[in-house]
């Protein structure tokens, strides 16, 4: 039996029915048609469905959509706009930071929580930030060049 | 997925309802980082999920130095690691903490679900057994408190009766000078723990007080290293002392070969990690 929530993505206000079952990734594709974050796994293992869900990342796909009643969602859509991209994703276009880009969109949510919370990280420190988001083609290197670059960018 | 019907509750005692009035087709639900991929995995498909997330007081997260710390049933691993109060007086915790999944799942999974779920690697057990910590749980009957080391009953199992919810953690106060070390061995950042071990040692003059040493993925539960601990106790320590309460905690522990790796090498590693843990604890306390 479908229940209705209201749910805030990237600003937007949205009511839609959703079964019990439904997570939230499934919520925000299916329903939301917010087609940004990806389905990795659906174990909560690769972050390709991070999203930030009342200021924190989360891997959508191990949160049902009623818990998520009420709260504020940030998808990848909700970050810059198309003529006024984000430092993070300025970086990674700059870097090279994607390839296929399958992963991109939770590792670029994950890149800007990390630097919300420590602007000037470490190699170290950024590798452990985005350890929750796996990468099957770059090896990581530019991601981690982007995301430095990104939070030079950002601390002037 | 099997459908369910989903209740948040805004008490206690409305969750323990919901518990009683649905017996054993109900489960609670926090983080639900384990829950979730159960029920995705069809291997627990209960026809209720019971939302403990809208209970105000679970919560909780708070210190102070007359009756340490409490944890509520809803607290994160995120915000176990991120609290000034754990980092300063319970410092092996934050440790632990911070070593569970990935910070996507630190900032769902609360500590006391890890530890419902007991499974025998739970990353903050040893640091929380170190501690001693003790269990407070809510049911049809009233509440009880259980000692943490008396909470595991074996892989997977708890005390808990079926109508029964864990509402928090309380740590006892820290008792003057402390020390601490936490070490686990891991293959990559968001694995489960091989084997991880923590000491908390306080002292007075240049001797060990109270000494307490958690281990994990060792044994059936996580498990207190008592032996070593005695090896160590009321004793001024020495590098000789140490070795040996690396030793006796090897000797403690009887884990098993698995996917992860063999239970040799989980003994060798309790050994090295458990005597590296008293270093650091020591070091604390400027003993040796």
């Amino acid at each position: 039996m479908k229940r209705l929530i209201t749910l805030n993505v990237n600003g937007r206000q949205h009511e839609v029915a959703i079964e019990p079952r439904q997570s939230l990734l499934q919520v925000l594709r299916e329903e939301l048609h917010y087609t940004g974050t990806k389905e990795g796994c659906s174990e909560g293992e690769c972050g390709a469905c991070t999203v930030i869900l009342d200021g924190q990342t989360v891997d959508s796909c191990l949160i049902f959509g009623l818990e998520a009643a009420g709260r504020e969602v940030m998808t990848i859509e909700g970050l810059g706009a198309d003529d006024a991209l984000h430092p993070v994703q300025q970086a990674f276009v700059d870097h090279g930071g994607a390839q296929c880009g399958f992963c991109t969109p939770g590792m670029i949510l994950a890149a800007k929580a990390l630097l919300e919370q420590n602007p000037n990280p470490t190699d170290e420190e950024i590798r452990w930030g985005i350890s929750g988001n796996l990468c099957r083609c770059t090896g990581y290197v530019k991601i981690v060049e982007a995301i430095k670059a990104a939070a030079a960018a950002m601390q002037t | 997925m099997k459908n369910f019907e989903y209740f948040a509750p805004a008490s206690v005692s409305e969750a323990v309802g919901y518990l009683q009035q649905y017996s054993g087709a109900a489960r609670v639900l926090a983080g639900g980082t384990d829950l979730f991929l159960r029920m995705r995995h069809r291997a627990l498909m209960p026809d209720v999920i019971i939302d403990i997330k809208r209970i105000p007081e679970l919560s909780d997260l708070h210190y102070n130095p007359e009756h340490g710390l409490y944890i509520g049933a809803a607290v994160t691993h995120a915000g176990v690691v991120a609290d000034a109060d754990v980092q300063q007086h319970y410092g092996a915790l934050a440790e632990a903490a911070s070593w569970v999944g990935s910070r996507q799942t630190r900032n769902r999974g609360t500590v006391v679900g890890n530890l419902c779920n007991a499974s025998p690697a739970a990353d903050t057990a040893p640091a929380l057994l170190a501690y001693r910590a003790s269990v407070a749980i809510a049911g049809p009957n009233g509440t009880r408190e259980v000692d943490l080391d008396a909470f595991f009953q074996g892989p997977g199992q708890t005390v808990l009766d079926a109508a029964e919810i864990v509402t928090g953690l309380t740590l006892p106060p820290r008792q003057g000078n402390q020390g601490w070390g936490f070490f686990r061995r891991t293959r990559t950042a968001i694995d489960i723990a091989l084997v991880s071990s923590c000491a908390v040692m306080t002292s007075t003059n240049g001797v060990c007080d109270q000494v307490s040493i958690g281990l994990g993925a060792v044994a059936p539960t996580p498990i207190r290293a008592s032996q070593a601990e005695r090896v160590l106790q009321g004793q001024q320590p020495t590098a000789e002392l140490v070795q040996t309460a690396g030793q006796t905690a090897a000797a403690e522990c009887s884990p098993i070969s698995d996917v992860r790796c063999s239970g040799d090498y989980r003994k060798s590693m309790v050994e090295v990690l458990t005597r590296r843990c008293v270093q650091s604890a020591l070091s604390m306390l400027h003993l040796l």
